[in-house]
């Protein structure tokens, strides 16, 4: 046969080394498919992630309430009259105001007051900058500046969002917070983590 | 004499320590004109050691557990005997690591360290500097205050920034939804163990591969290329040992000066080495008002916060973060100049090196602080009007940054080089 050498198979010899080295590769990155996977949060991790019920009878008028879900802070902001008349407001100076980032709420949220009903807010208190906690500026004026109308400021990179969590031009943060999945199991509680059925 | 003799050669003929130490000692020829630059190779394995040892030693009493992990490093500070030297020497030894790395690696640039034959020495380098930054990020959950807990947040986050895969790989990272005691455990397991054993094993690769081609110098000049004819020595070179190992015993006393007066005085060095905020356990409800990462970092996290958002994205910032660092690896590609040493580029390079320090040191002071602390620059100017000064100054600096590298190739052929010697300078 050509292609013996000096008694040696060449084609034969190339053919059984990538064979084996691709036999091996394989079995390298299956091997490695635990090891990878474990890294992933786990069962008690996403148990812990379960929905939360939040009664919201108990918040006043113009306050907020924090509460946790997934270890992250969700607000629950009950707004004045004057506070949702105001959202309309300050729209062109906001990033978003049309919701054009339909990841940033649910379908029955993508509304004016982001929300389920016009008064109750329920926000993901994390700035989607880099995830810091901004701080509640409610009250208009003050510290903020004549031009502030309320809403809350995130003390890491200054990044603004009004009382509807729309982000204001001008803010590091790029989206407007998250609306996290929720329901009214009733008419005052609030299920934080499940979606409502799609009847509205 | 005789019975030590016989006990060298009946190991020497099982395992060459003796030609080991020839080659590598006292017959390993270095220049002889290192200046006091050269001290901080030999000072980053001392701390390199040293961070080690130190490690160990609190492992013995720290816990790397969300609920008892701020705990247990105030238990290390009051009750462990002599704990607090040995925290403190750590956490010290963290950000004189970064002192004496950055030194190295302005030398290096200085003298042209980085170009033939030295591309893969310096390519392990900057390995060995990316995976420092790594082993400190990891370092610095674990007394899980509040800036170890927002800091990781933040760095954390920059994954899921990433197009497509992003948010899923910031949960794989995390190994929850959000920084938890998941997170604390895995990266206590890279602080400890992956991350030492993968610099253990690049620096080894580091100091074979200089020994391989042999120091540079301040003249930039190859000493072996003039040899004693006889002897084949390098005619400028002096042995390692004992000419440098005791040269650089008196930059170690020297280090070890400023060391200790830092554990013994300062050991915050006014919240630049241990930040105030993380004495607070941490909290994931309660942001701290001001964010700022440790000093050694805040260069390029400057440089992170001065990208603006592009199509609603953070991505481009955090990209450039990485190339801030990334860029270092194709160095030796992009000095085009024909001599090694500043001694004889011209002054050309000599401006561009001083505007890249100046960009360097000034993104690292902004890092340090909230990027509106100069204020707003005036409505009354167009198109910058109402943006924060400092993140304008940032801006500015980061393409000075970045320029010193992308325009190397055309200014360090262009620049006008003196002759080099033939033998170094004394």
């Amino acid at each position: 046969m050509s292609k013996k050498h000096n008694g040696f198979d060449k084609d034969r010899r190339k053919f059984l080394l990538t064979a084996t080295a691709v036999t091996g590769a394989v079995g390298i990155s299956v091997a490695g498919i635990p090891f990878i996977t474990s890294m992933k949060p786990s069962e008690k991790a996403k148990a812990a992630g379960a929905s939360v019920a939040v009664d919201t009878s108990k918040i006043e008028k113009g306050s907020l309430l924090t509460t946790e879900w997934r270890g992250q802070p969700v607000w629950i902001l009950n707004r004045t009259e004057d506070m949702v008349k105001g959202l309309s407001k300050m729209e062109t100076n906001l990033a978003d105001p049309q919701l054009k980032v339909t990841s940033q709420q649910p379908k029955y949220c993508q509304n004016p007051t982001r929300s389920i009903k016009s008064d109750l807010l329920v926000v993901v208190g994390i700035c989607t900058h880099l995830g810091c906690s901004p701080t509640a500026k409610l009250q208009p004026k003050g510290d903020m500046g004549d031009n502030w109308t309320g809403g809350f400021f995130c003390p890491c990179h200054g990044s603004k969002f009004d009382l509807a969590g729309r982000v204001y031009k001008g803010s590091p943060a790029p989206t407007n917070l998250v609306v996290p999945p929720h329901k009214y199991i009733d008419e005052k509680t609030i299920l934080i983590g499940e979606d409502q059925k799609d009847e509205a | 004499m005789e019975r030590k003799n016989n006990l060298m050669t009946w190991v020497d003929e099982r395992l060459p320590v003796s030609s080991f130490i020839k080659n590598h000692l006292t017959q390993y020829y270095a220049p002889k004109n290192f200046n006091f630059l050269y001290f901080f190779g030999a000072l980053a394995i001392v701390l390199f050691a040293l961070q080690i040892l130190t490690g160990i030693f609190l492992t013995m009493h720290y816990k790397p557990d969300a609920l008892h992990a701020f705990a247990s490093v105030e238990y290390i500070m009051r009750d462990v005997s002599f704990g607090w030297v040995i925290r403190y020497m750590h956490s010290t030894g963290a950000s004189l690591f970064f002192v004496v790395i950055y030194m190295h690696m302005f030398r290096a640039i200085i003298y042209g360290s980085y170009k033939q034959p030295r591309e893969l020495l310096w390519i392990f380098g900057v390995l060995i500097f990316l995976l420092l930054m790594a082993e400190a990020f990891f370092g610095y959950l674990l007394p899980w205050g509040q800036m170890s807990y927002w800091g990781a947040q933040v760095i954390v986050n920059l994954f899921a920034t990433v197009p497509f895969i992003g948010p899923d790989l910031a949960e794989w990272v995390r190994g929850d939804y959000l920084v938890s005691d998941a997170t604390l455990n895995r990266f206590f397991a890279f602080h400890v163990i992956a991350l030492p054993l993968a610099l253990a094993g690049l620096i080894f690769l580091h100091l074979a591969a200089l020994h391989s081609v042999g120091s540079n110098n301040p003249d930039g000049i190859e000493i072996k290329q003039t040899k004693d004819k006889k002897t084949g020595i390098p005619l400028d070179g002096i042995p390692f040992h004992p000419y440098y190992t005791v040269k650089d015993l008196i930059g170690l006393t020297v280090f070890l000066i400023v060391f200790t007066a830092i554990i013994f005085f300062m050991p915050e060095v006014g919240g630049y080495f241990l930040e105030h905020n993380n004495f607070v356990p941490a909290d994931p409800l309660v942001t701290p008002a001001h964010i700022a990462p440790v000093w050694y970092f805040t260069p390029f996290y400057s440089i992170l916060r001065a990208v603006p958002p592009i199509f609603n994205s953070q991505f481009p910032g955090v990209a450039a973060m990485g190339a801030a660092v990334l860029i270092l690896f194709i160095v030796p590609w992009l000095d085009k100049s024909k001599v090694k040493s500043i001694r004889y580029k011209g002054t050309l390079y000599k401006k561009w090196l001083a505007a890249f320090v100046l960009s360097f040191l000034i993104l690292g002071y902004l890092g340090t602080v909230p990027s509106n602390i100069w204020g707003q620059i005036p409505n009354f100017i167009p198109i910058l009007g109402g943006l924060d000064l400092a993140t304008f100054v940032a801006r500015v600096f980061t393409i000075v940054y970045f320029a010193f590298f992308v325009l190397m190739p055309f200014y360090s052929k262009k620049d006008k080089t003196k002759p080099v010697p033939k033998r170094v300078t004394s």
